[in-house]
């Protein structure tokens, strides 16, 4: 900071009009349209006493519909690292015919209304679906169950993941791979030792960026869950359940708890994604 | 960054061939025979892709060629017949109207924002754009909910908005709004890393030679972001049109007046009129296509650009 002792400057000078003006705006917008409706879940949560709210966080209802939303959105973001990897691997290493179809596709998710996906996933994997009827017969069912909750977030998660890695993947100098290869390691030590942990950092990102979005999601999961309360009901529905049959307090103190752990995810993915992108400029 | 990579790696290939001594020629003649060692087993190779390509016709090709197979099931009339009935209209007019709307608001937003924070250097800044994330992170059906928290009949405004007779919550505003929030970011995070890139040495130079600063704006900086607004503009109108959660719990689900597409497509469902409501699904989903398709090409002209 350039600041002469007589006047303190807020910010660098420069020639450029105008930033009086548009920062004013950004923050009366931003103000307006985000954190006033934001504040105003902690205004109506703060009338709560603090035994109450302890009281609808804990029931069992809550508790489970929390489990659910977080674990199986934990689950879900696990098996897009693990596929997506994959998905990555092929896009950017390997040539195949249509390939850039299918690596535009890989978006879908992103441009597909949620709730679009929602019918066309149960439709898929009812009993009388084209791979719902498939898995009946070897006793799997997954629509109306928790599994269905999982292949609907799946299915949304899948672009985070992919579109996080495959740049720092398409970036990464195979240069190392042939010294690595050339110095004697085997094709796996050179995946392990040289290729993994320079896309690690984004590995985890785009995992963190999926579970950040499965745990808050609705439109895809609702149509597929059965929404039964206590096996397959997310934290967002049961929200909107409470708040259909007038109970404002337990709605807004569930949303606390998913806001505040969106807050806590958005901090986490911060500090990944400045440590992914050290870890990439010490590469290049 | 890419960009620098890519311009780096022929420069260092020329000088490599130009002056250096002859037995690194060779060493890299050597390597390039050599290259197997870069890549895996041939048949792992295949095993790799046929795992991937599964995954991919699983979880996205199949729930896509599902949409359109469910709203054709009863043939074209069928189809048709659900896309004209009027409730079906109204949710249609009224998802362009609430899609014009969030659309404009967060261009102007996201061109304000981005001039904000691209071109001057200021304190906060990197939490300021935290804060422009934050409704990413937000679950829809929280984003909903706050604004029920604020302009619904329990709301913080309630007093207010029923001596002056307003209705934002089931109705229209309260729809415009939870749009608004949960596309907030979608151009201005297009336009930030952009414009950051490019600096500010046009714009400077422009101001220097007595431009104004309206003037600079138009003929320097946004023909500059063009596209990537235009990317912005793309995701952030895909978004509007099919946001469900945040605009189902606003909305009040009354056909034909407060009903979107996506809340149209969940009534339908939900009464068991499957043709009726994947027809209206297939309308978003080709929407999706033709926003995917645009979007490549838009990828493609700002890969051209940045060479």
């Amino acid at each position: 900071m350039s600041a002469t002792p007589t006047r303190l400057a807020f910010r660098q000078p420069s020639v450029i009009p105008g930033f009086g003006l548009t920062l004013g705006l950004t923050l009366t917008w931003l103000g307006l349209i985000v954190l006033l409706p934001l504040s105003a879940l902690f205004i109506k949560t703060s009338e709560l006493t603090f035994e109450r709210f302890i009281a609808i966080v804990t029931a069992a209802r809550t508790l489970h519909a929390l489990q659910v939303s977080f674990g199986l959105a934990f689950a879900a973001a696990l098996v897009n690292v693990v596929f997506g990897a994959i998905v990555v691997w092929v896009l950017v290493r390997y040539d195949f015919p249509l390939k850039k179809v299918v690596d535009a596709l890989i978006d879908i998710p992103f441009a597909l209304p949620t709730a679009v996906a929602g019918i066309a996933l149960t439709a898929l994997y009812a009993e009388n679906g084209w791979i719902g009827s498939l898995l009946a017969p070897l006793g799997i069912q997954v629509s109306f169950t928790p599994l269905g909750i999982l292949v609907a977030l799946v299915f949304i998660g899948l672009p985070f993941v992919v579109r996080t890695v495959q740049p720092v993947l398409a970036d990464l100098d195979q240069e190392l791979e042939d010294a690595a290869a050339s110095l004697g390691a085997s094709r796996t030590q050179t995946l392990v030792k040289v290729v993994l942990p320079s896309v690690w950092p984004a590995l985890l990102t785009g995992f963190a960026l999926a579970f950040a979005r499965a745990v808050g999601e609705y439109g895809s999961v609702i149509f597929i869950a059965g929404n039964l309360p206590g096996v397959s009901e997310i934290a967002p529905l049961l929200i909107v359940i409470r708040l259909e049959e007038f109970r404002y307090a337990d709605a807004t103190a569930i949303a606390t708890v998913m806001l505040l752990a969106s807050f806590v995810l958005l901090l986490i993915i911060n500090r990944l994604q400045r440590w992914a992108e050290l870890r990439g400029s010490k590469h290049a | 960054m890419s960009a620098l990579g890519e311009s780096a790696g022929p420069a260092a290939e020329r000088g490599a061939s130009e002056g250096l001594p002859s037995a690194l020629a060779q060493a890299h003649a050597y390597a390039a025979q050599h290259r197997p060692v870069r890549t895996e087993p041939r048949a792992v190779r295949i095993a790799l892709t046929l795992v991937a390509l599964a995954f991919l016709t699983l979880f996205i090709g199949l729930p896509l060629v599902a949409v359109f197979y469910e709203a054709f099931k009863r043939g074209w009339q069928a189809y048709v017949a659900a896309l004209i009935e009027p409730d079906a209209l109204a949710a249609i007019r009224l998802t362009l109207i609430v899609a014009a709307i969030s659309v404009v608001a967060n261009l102007l937003f996201g061109l304000v924002a981005s001039w904000c924070i691209a071109k001057f250097e200021f304190p906060g800044k990197t939490f300021l754009i935290t804060l422009i994330d934050l409704p990413f992170s937000v679950s829809p059906v929280v984003a909903g909910l706050v604004y029920v928290l604020l302009f619904g009949s329990q709301g913080l405004f309630a007093a207010y908005l029923q001596a002056w007779d307003i209705k934002i919550i089931f109705a229209l505003p309260g729809i415009v709004l939870a749009t608004i929030f949960v596309t907030f970011p979608f151009v201005a995070r297009e336009l930030i890393p952009l414009m950051q890139e490019q600096g500010t040495a046009e714009e400077e130079a422009a101001i220097s030679l007595g431009a104004s600063g309206l003037s600079t704006f138009f003929r320097v900086t946004l023909p500059n972001v063009k596209w990537a607004l235009l990317y912005g503009v793309l995701l952030c109108n895909a978004r509007a049109m099919g946001e469900f959660g945040a605009v189902s719990v606003v909305s009040g689900h009354v056909r034909g007046l407060t009903n979107t597409m996506p809340l149209h497509i969940e009534i339908l469902y939900n009464e068991y009129q499957f043709v009726a409501s994947f027809a209206v699904a297939s309308l978003l989903a080709l929407l999706a296509l033709v926003t995917l398709v645009a979007k490549t090409i838009l990828e493609h002209r700002l890969a051209e650009e940045d060479r």
